[in-house]
């Protein structure tokens, strides 16, 4: 196995830590400073490994947007097909109250 | 007494209707063998005793009374990632805490309907997302195999780590699984039980935890072949509340597996034998090849030319999908919240200690392929790199019926000794996301052990829809290769 895994040996860094924090912010995933570094070596590792991607000829090709061949959304009428069980909602809620989600404070 | 617990799902079914034991007596069985193994193993995060007793007595009921189902009273156990009215769900990560759905996934809902019971859910890697099921918040599961006499903890693979140790390890009929990857067919080529993964669309995703919704399906690990056919034929079916899932009829699995595969095509592709496989894995799929010709099945040469590129499209497509799919947990409506100093901060510390490490890095990854300039680059360039491998496929099926391949590059590992390498990490499921990202149908079966005892298992790929020959095939190869190895049972 460790002779197949040196066959994808990883390129040179790309991602710096920058881009790590900017992304952790758009995941909303707070991470800790000294993970920044760390975290930006084991995506460059995994993203150069990817790059090999760019060898294959994809003029004129289609994105594959469906697993299946030929099947189209289905269509159903507009209308309530469920609902009115607010305890169910709830019921895994962190906090509730009167039924409602009770969340952190959002406008000052 | 036989010891029941040995029984494949078939047999104990017909020892049922045959009054040779009851459903009671089966699943008391299945729960002490639970209790023993349990603490070793770590298979099950939760055990449904009580449960699973009183709808043992219910089936015995229903039986006596001329109203069995086809599973009636086969006791199995349900992959974590399944919704389970009333009974904690939480994919095996920390986010989810102590959720207990509501509602039951369509796939369980299916299997109760026909008189199966469940014994309780199973562990896995967090969210699906792992090779060895080392990354469950509940800790790995260890394989109940052994190198020899070595007693090094050895993983069951994953992600449906729990579901293939509990059905090698006799602690259950048969279990549900999940593969987005080969999460169903690696862990059952690691511990020499048989998994199937449907085509794409014949489970109904509805209920079960979203990874990749692209990807994603549903099926079963079992005993035997035959056992797999059985469970999948009530697991499958078209679901209206899943817009993916397919309105096909389901054909009869089971009579599947007893057709002749004599002058079928089955395709060999050159692509499968990579760089630094073991001899051994190379050595198995000569003996398939050989036990497909003996049984009157024509091997044809054939090429996938882009299988090398797969697995790095697949960790494109998963993870971007994954990060989208995951946006939901932000700790307000369900699962574990932590408070920090604003909603935003809130978000973020939920997600930093609920997730684990490699979901973390999964859902970086995915957020940065989608993250505005990169798109193009990488998730709309995966797209079309997996319409290559597509297309090469329906180009091999215009040829041949089925696909033999190895399930895996290698028997099962040690826990811990991959676990620091994300990459090599990810190279188990090389010959398995193939089938994903083409959306076929593909099985795993076990054909051998290995020089440390291990088995190594083989797979046959089929046509969209066509899971009725790699019925057939694996079934052909399944009686040939003879496989009756167990492990040991060191955990009595």
């Amino acid at each position: 196995m460790n002779r197949l895994a040196a066959a994808y040996k990883p390129r040179p860094m790309s991602i710096d830590e920058k881009t790590v924090r900017k992304v952790a912010k758009l995941a909303r995933l707070a991470l800790p400073e000294e993970r920044v570094a760390p975290m930006a070596a084991e995506l460059n590792g995994i993203m150069a490994w990817i790059e090999q991607l760019n060898e294959v000829d994809v003029d004129g090709v289609e994105p594959m947007t469906s697993a299946v061949e030929g099947l189209s959304l289905p269509m159903r009428e507009d209308v309530v097909t469920d609902g009115d069980n607010p305890e169910r909602v709830l019921k895994n809620a962190p906090k509730s109250e009167d039924g409602f989600f009770v969340v952190p404070k959002v406008v000052e | 007494m036989t010891d029941l617990t040995a029984l494949t799902l078939a047999e104990a079914l017909d020892g049922m209707e045959k009054k040779l034991f009851s459903s009671a007596e089966l699943t008391n069985a299945f729960l002490d063998a639970i209790d023993k193994a349990n603490p070793k193993l770590n298979a099950f995060v939760v055990v449904t005793a009580d449960r699973a007793r009183s709808q043992a007595k219910a089936s015995d009921a229903k039986r006596a009374a001329g109203k069995a189902g086809p599973l009636e009273g086969a006791p199995l156990g349900i992959k974590d990632l399944f919704c389970t009215e009333g009974v904690r769900t939480t994919a095996c990560s920390g986010i989810l805490g102590e959720f207990t759905p509501t509602y039951e996934s369509t796939v369980t809902a299916n299997l109760f309907r026909d008189g199966a019971l469940m014994l309780g859910k199973l562990n896995m890697d967090e969210f699906a997302m792992g090779s060895s099921n080392e990354t469950s918040h509940f800790g790995p599961v260890v394989s109940p195999w052994r190198r020899g006499n070595d007693d090094a903890k050895l993983t069951p693979g994953g992600s449906s780590g729990g579901s293939a140790a509990a059905v090698s390890a006799d602690l259950c009929l048969g279990a549900t699984a999940t593969d987005t990857g080969g999460s169903i067919r690696q862990p059952a080529a690691f511990t020499g039980t048989v998994g199937i993964k449907p085509t794409y669309g014949r489970c109904s995703r509805w209920g079960i935890v979203a990874f990749a919704s692209s990807l994603d399906q549903a099926g079963p690990i079992a005993k035997s072949v035959e056992d797999a056919a059985m469970l999948l034929q009530s697991m499958a079916g078209h679901d209206p509340k899943d817009s993916t899932s397919l309105p096909n009829a389901l054909p009869d699995f089971r009579a599947a597996t007893k057709r002749s595969i004599k002058g079928m095509k089955i395709g060999v592709p050159e692509e499968y034998r990579v760089d630094g496989m073991p001899a051994e894995i190379e050595a198995l799929w000569q003996q398939g090849i050989q036990w497909a010709k003996d049984a009157g099945a024509e091997i044809v040469p054939i090429s996938l030319k882009h299988t090398k590129y797969a697995l790095p499209t697949y960790y494109i497509v998963a993870p971007a999908e994954a990060s989208s799919n995951l946006a939901r947990y932000d700790g307000m409506r369900y699962g574990a919240r932590v408070a920090g100093k604003d909603l935003t901060g809130t978000y973020e510390q939920t997600r930093a200690s609920g997730f684990g490490r490699e979901v973390q890095r999964r859902i970086l990854i995915g957020t940065y392929v989608l993250s505005a300039g990169y798109y193009d680059a990488y998730y709309l360039r995966a797209q079309k790199v997996r319409q290559r491998i597509a297309q090469d496929f329906r180009d091999a099926f215009t040829t041949v019926d089925a696909i033999l391949t190895p399930a895996t590059p290698s028997a099962s590992f040690a826990l811990g000794e991959k676990s620091a390498d994300p990459v090599a990490m990810y190279l188990n499921d090389i010959f398995t996301v193939t089938a994903n990202l083409a959306g076929l149908p593909a099985i795993a079966l076990p054909a051998a052990t290995d020089a440390q005892g291990l088995p190594l298992g083989l797979q046959v790929i089929g046509k969209a829809l066509d899971e009725e020959s790699v019925f057939a095939v694996s079934a052909a190869l399944e009686k040939a290769a003879n496989f009756r190895a167990k492990p040991s049972k060191w955990w009595m």
